[in-house]
Formats: structure tokens, C-alpha cells, sequence
């Protein structure tokens, strides 16, 4: 894993995006390093924390979310929850800098992936999201592409030249662990808007681990699909924290208490008001002994 | 498709002020579509039917009844070809710097600068083509001299730049030059407005793969953008190869055919050969022009056709 740094990773690549939304940050002071490490998760390959520090987040003058400081941690999968509008995807979108993105959008506040800032000065933000993958709410396979294509897109990517044969390897592994490969191994050259809307996202799950990151983000990713192709999803979680560190949102109870290790809650006060965290904890405790009245009034009100 | 597209909006509007008989409004509706439609068809087969009827004449005339005294297929020949080629090296020029502005305005420049832009390239259209023909003979012109002056010395050995170099600048260069700048403005409006329709969810799942601004471009605007951007330079295409002022006045003319594009010997096109010669013309003369016409009207069909096809083809993999 040495060597993916998010700095002078690609050559490229050294003029920072000048996007509207310039983020205000201040500077990454020291960092202590590895200080929220899973102790004994076996896996394969150490996924990274993120570390949320004081985050803000806005949409011009409309404050999102307000000063949330919490830990993703590594080869888990972390259930962000909370009503409608309280920032959950904005929060999400600012861990790998497709805030930014929106017209006018700004950050304030530090995020940490394993000890390095992603809004440091120098940092590219193209090179944060190759390491911080993100499924979206609404499959979204590129339409003019074939499944091999759309699974082979991010290697195109600044990589370089990647040969045939590696490309075929990766398509074969990336959608094997989708749990795509069986259905469509005879058909990668047609295209991807012809799987149903859960192939589809697992075919976008699979674009997303092809190009290896360290992290994948999941909005919603099962808000568009029916109960089968939402099971099916949440085993392929189960199985992708073994190598990833997962951060999914979810409006679904039941899925946030199947699927994941540590919930966080978001809430806001009223309408208009920016979103913040209320907790975070295991699931288990979330779900069982909330800290908060507002916690327990959310999970028991959805969950009764 | 442009008269389609008013014809439909008056239709709906109709429609609506039927007020909520919503029956009777979809039956104006539809009819208003279908006479539209017939409209059209009508008027093409019209203007055929007056191509055919006054060009037959020609067509079937003998060499020597005809103005040069040659048949009219040789007649006709070297203008088909040097229309062709006129509209070929402009199209050669203003596609791909129109999409380069499209591509600017709707996903590089700043907002202000974008907007800025996008009325400047909005106002060459509004532009008469005589003006563009007066530009081309006075200004642009003579300021290609040396460049093609400079391209006959340098790439002399590539047959479109033998020369001997015009020093007029009355040549094919320059009139292509001149007709990529007046079709500029409707393919990038086209490819602008389908470039920024491109859907955020394709955009933002190419970066979030870690895609650089262009590699998000190539690959979903770019492919989003690819049938209506062919449409949009054939609308381009059909302008270039009917404009008529602008080639007449800054071509100089000595009949043949050759790729040559620099010299002072050029084919003329077909408008431009029929704006030129129709007040001197008489009789059989006429239904000449008009019969050349009648090709000009073959090949913008033909370019619309393999147009068409191309989109096909673009779209079932
Ligand atoms: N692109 C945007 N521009 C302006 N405001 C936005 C934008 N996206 C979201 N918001 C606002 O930010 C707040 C949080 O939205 P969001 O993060 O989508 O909430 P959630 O995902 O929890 O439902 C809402 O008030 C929403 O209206
Ligand atoms: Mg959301």
C-alpha cells in the first residue's frame, strides 16, 4: 500500500482543481498517525481511516453541516442515518472532494485519510477520489459503454497504459467480487444499460473497486432497487469490508442494523438549520442504548 | 427538424387553449402535427418537382445547344466538386473548433467568461453573409497571403498546398476559412446545448473514479453528446454548401478540378456559379443553373442521408 500517496501521486496532475468552490481550510497540523487502527479485523489488505475534524459544509451561504468530527474506520462498515435533508450525502460527498464540485459549495474543517489531510494544500483532489470510490444513489453505468468498458472506465484513468490482459484480470476480479461475474461473463461486450437496476449497481460497484481504492463510499445504494437485488447488495458489503474501509448511507433501518458495524446519526433541528452529528457508536449500541433521547426517539420511531 | 420543432410548440400551444377539454385538445393537437408534417413533405417534393421539370430541359439538351458548348455533366462537375470541397475543408475547420468552444463554455470557463462567449459566437450568426464575403476579400484575404505564401514554400509538396500561392487571397483556403466561421456558430449553439444537457450522475461517476476534467469529458459528454453534434455539423454542412454571397465574391474563379487550395485557379461552387451567371443568362441557360441546382439539392440530401447513417450506426452497438 506504500506509495499511494495522494500527493504527486499522478504527474500530471499538479495544479490543484480550481473549482468554484474553493475549500477554506486551515492547515494540517501534526497528525498522529495510525490512532484509530481495527485492532483485530483479518483481512487481506489494510483499508485506511478516515477522519472527519470540525467539518462544516455549505452551499454558498446555506451552512449543510455543521462540525461534525468522527472516525470511519478501517475494514468496517460505517451506516450514516438520519431524516431527509440533514446532510448525510453532503457529508459523504465531502469525504472525497465531490463537494467541491457544486457550484459554490465550500469545506471547512479537516478530513484525515490515515494521517494525511485530503484538503492539504498540493493535494489533488483527482487523486483522493481514486482512493475514495463512491457508488451513488442512482446506478449510474456510463450508457454508451460496454460492461467490460464501464467495469475497465477508471483504469483508463490517468494509470496509463495497463495491458490488455491486466485489464481483463481486473474486469474478471472487480465483478467477480460484485457478485456480477456469473450473469454477465458471456455478454461484457454489451451495454450496461441493459442490466436490470441491480445488476446496474453492482456493475457500478464493480467500476468503483477496479481502480482499488481504499475506501468506498455508498449513498443510498439500494434506495432504487427492489428487496432482492437490496439483499443481494448488502451481502456484497459484507463481503467488500474485507478489504475496504465502507461508509454507506442509508434511510433503511433494517438495512443499518444488518449491514453495518458502527452507526452514525445526523439530525438537525429544524428545516433550514445545518445538519450535525448527534452520535456515533457500534450499531449494537446505537440501536440498543442510545447516549441520546433524540437517537432513540429516530431508531425506535422508524424501527416500531 | 428546425420547422418541426415550432410547428410542434405552436401545436401544444394550441392544444392548451383548448382549455380542459383535454380530448379535443389532443385531437388539434395531433392535427396540427400531421399538417405539419405533410407541410413539409410537401414543399420538399415541391421544389423537386421544380428542379426536375425546369432543369429537364437541360438535362436533356445536347452539348452544343448548351452556353460552353460541353455536356452538362462536365458542365456541372467541377462546381459539384468545388461545392464539395468548400464545404468539406469548412466543415474540416469550424467542427472541431466548435465543439473545442462548446466544450469551453459549457465545462471550463468560468460562468461569466462562458455566458461572454457564448453571445459572441451567437452574434457571428447574426452577421449577413455579404459582410462575411466583404471581410473575407478585403481583410482575411489578403492577411493569408503570406501564410499561404509561407505553406507553398514549407508543405509545397502536398498537392492541396502545390500552389503557386494567390497574391489576392482570393482562394479556397480563404473561402473555407470564411465558411467555417459563418457555420461556426450553429454547431457549437448544437453541440453547447447538448454538452451542458450531459447528465451530472454520468459526470460525477467518471470523477469519482478519479477521472481528470477531461478524462470526464472524453468519456461521458463527449459520447453523450456524439448524434446531435453529427446533426449539428450537418446543419453547418447544409449552410457552407449552399452559401451563395460570401463564396461568389471572394473566389476566383477558373473552372477545373483540383485539390489545390491556395492557388488563384479555382473550381467555383454551384450557388455561387448561379448567383454569378443567372442575370446574363437566357433560355436553355437557365434551366442550366437550375439543374445544377438540382444536384446541389441531391448532394445536401445525400450529406443528410449518410449523416443519418452515421447516427444509426453510432447508436446500435
Ligand atoms: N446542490 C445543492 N445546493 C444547495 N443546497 C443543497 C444541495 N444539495 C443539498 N442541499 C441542501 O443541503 C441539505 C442537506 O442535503 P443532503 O446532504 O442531500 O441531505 P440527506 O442526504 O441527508 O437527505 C438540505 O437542506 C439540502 O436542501
Ligand atoms: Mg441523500
Amino acid at each position: 500500500m506504500e506509495g499511494r500517496k495522494l500527493r504527486g501521486m499522478f504527474g500530471s496532475q499538479t495544479k490543484p482543481e480550481t473549482e468554484e468552490g474553493q475549500n477554506t481550510m486551515s492547515q494540517a497540523g501534526p497528525v498522529t498517525e495510525t490512532s484509530s487502527q481495527a485492532p483485530g479485523t483479518v483481512s487481506a489488505r489494510r483499508a485506511k481511516t478516515l477522519e472527519a475534524k470540525g467539518v462544516n459544509l455549505y452551499y454558498g451561504d446555506f451552512h449543510a453541516v455543521e462540525n461534525v468530527t468522527m472516525t470511519i474506520e478501517p475494514n468496517k462498515v460505517t451506516a450514516l442515518i438520519g431524516s431527509s435533508g440533514c446532510g448525510k450525502t453532503t457529508f459523504l460527498r465531502s469525504l472525497n472532494r465531490m463537494h467541491e464540485l457544486t457550484p459554490g459549495a465550500s469545506v471547512k474543517g479537516d478530513i484525515y485519510l490515515d494521517g494525511e489531510d485530503i484538503y492539504g494544500g498540493g493535494v489533488d483532489p483527482v487523486a483522493v477520489r481514486r482512493l475514495v470510490g463512491m457508488v451513488f444513489q442512482q446506478p449510474n453505468p456510463f450508457p454508451t459503454m460496454s460492461i467490460y468498458d464501464n467495469v475497465a472506465a477508471g483504469l483508463n484513468f490517468n494509470a496509463g497504459k495497463v495491458s490488455k490482459g491486466d485489464k481483463d484480470a481486473v474486469v474478471e476480479k472487480s465483478l467477480r467480487g460484485a457478485h456480477l461475474w456469473d450473469e454477465v461473463k458471456d455478454r461484457l461486450d454489451r451495454p450496461g444499460s441493459g442490466l436490470s437496476g441491480g445488476q446496474q449497481q453492482r456493475l457500478c460497484i464493480a467500476r468503483a473497486t477496479a481502480v482499488s481504492p481504499e475506501v468506498l463510499l455508498m449513498d443510498e445504494p439500494c434506495s432504487a432497487l427492489d428487496p432482492v437485488a437490496t439483499l443481494a447488495i448488502e451481502d456484497l458489503i459484507a463481503e467488500l469490508k474485507k478489504e475496504y474501509t465502507i461508509a454507506i448511507v442509508t434511510h433503511n433501518m433494517q438495512q443499518a442494523a444488518r449491514a453495518s458495524d458502527n452507526t452514525a446519526f445526523f439530525n438537525l433541528d429544524e428545516s433550514g438549520k445545518p445538519g450535525h452529528l448527534v452520535e456515533i457508536g457500534t450499531t449494537e449500541d446505537i440501536f440498543t442504548r442510545p447516549k441520546q433521547k433524540e437517537t432513540e426517539d429516530y431508531v425506535s420511531g422508524r424501527f416500531g | 427538424m428546425a420547422h418541426f420543432d415550432t410547428t410542434t410548440n405552436a401545436g401544444q400551444i394550441l392544444a392548451a387553449a383548448s382549455g380542459g377539454r383535454r380530448r379535443r385538445g389532443d385531437r388539434i393537437f395531433s392535427n396540427a402535427a400531421v399538417v405539419a408534417a405533410v407541410t413539409i413533405l410537401a414543399l420538399l417534393v415541391g421544389v423537386a418537382v421544380f428542379l426536375v421539370t425546369e432543369g429537364f430541359p437541360a438535362l436533356t439538351a445536347s452539348s452544343s445547344e448548351l452556353p460552353k458548348g460541353e455536356s452538362f455533366i462536365s458542365y456541372v462537375a467541377p462546381l459539384a466538386f468545388g461545392t464539395c470541397l468548400a464545404g468539406v475543408l469548412a466543415m474540416i475547420i469550424a467542427v472541431p473548433l466548435a465543439i473545442a468552444v462548446a466544450l469551453f463554455i459549457t465545462h471550463i470557463a468560468p460562468a461569466r467568461i462562458a455566458m461572454t462567449l457564448g453571445y459572441l459566437v451567437d452574434l457571428l450568426a447574426a452577421i449577413p453573409s455579404i459582410i462575411y464575403g466583404l471581410w473575407g476579400i478585403f481583410v482575411l484575404g489578403p492577411a493569408a497571403v503570406p501564410v499561404m505564401k509561407w505553406l507553398e514554400e514549407k508543405l509545397g509538396f502536398l498537392p492541396i498546398f502545390e500552389g503557386p500561392a494567390s497574391i489576392t487571397g482570393r482562394t479556397m483556403l480563404v473561402v473555407g476559412l470564411v465558411l467555417a466561421v459563418m457555420i461556426l456558430p450553429i454547431v457549437s449553439a448544437v453541440a453547447r446545448e447538448v454538452f451542458s444537457q450531459t447528465p451530472r450522475k454520468l459526470q460525477e461517476g467518471a470523477q469519482a473514479l478519479g477521472a481528470t476534467r477531461w478524462e470526464m469529458i472524453r468519456t461521458t459528454v463527449l459520447p453523450f453528446g456524439k448524434s446531435s453534434v453529427i446533426s449539428g455539423a450537418m446543419l453547418g454542412l447544409g449552410r457552407a454548401l449552399g452559401e451563395t454571397m460570401a463564396v461568389a465574391i471572394i473566389l476566383s474563379v477558373s473552372g477545373g478540378v483540383t485539390f489545390n487550395l491556395i492557388s488563384q485557379a479555382n473550381p467555383s461552387t454551384i450557388a455561387a456559379n448561379v448567383a454569378l451567371n443567372f442575370p446574363e443568362s437566357s433560355g436553355l441557360a437557365i434551366n442550366a443553373l437550375i439543374a445544377t441546382g438540382l444536384v446541389l439539392f441531391a448532394i445536401t440530401l445525400a450529406t443528410n442521408f449518410i449523416a443519418r447513417m452515421i447516427i444509426a450506426r453510432s447508436e446500435v452497438r
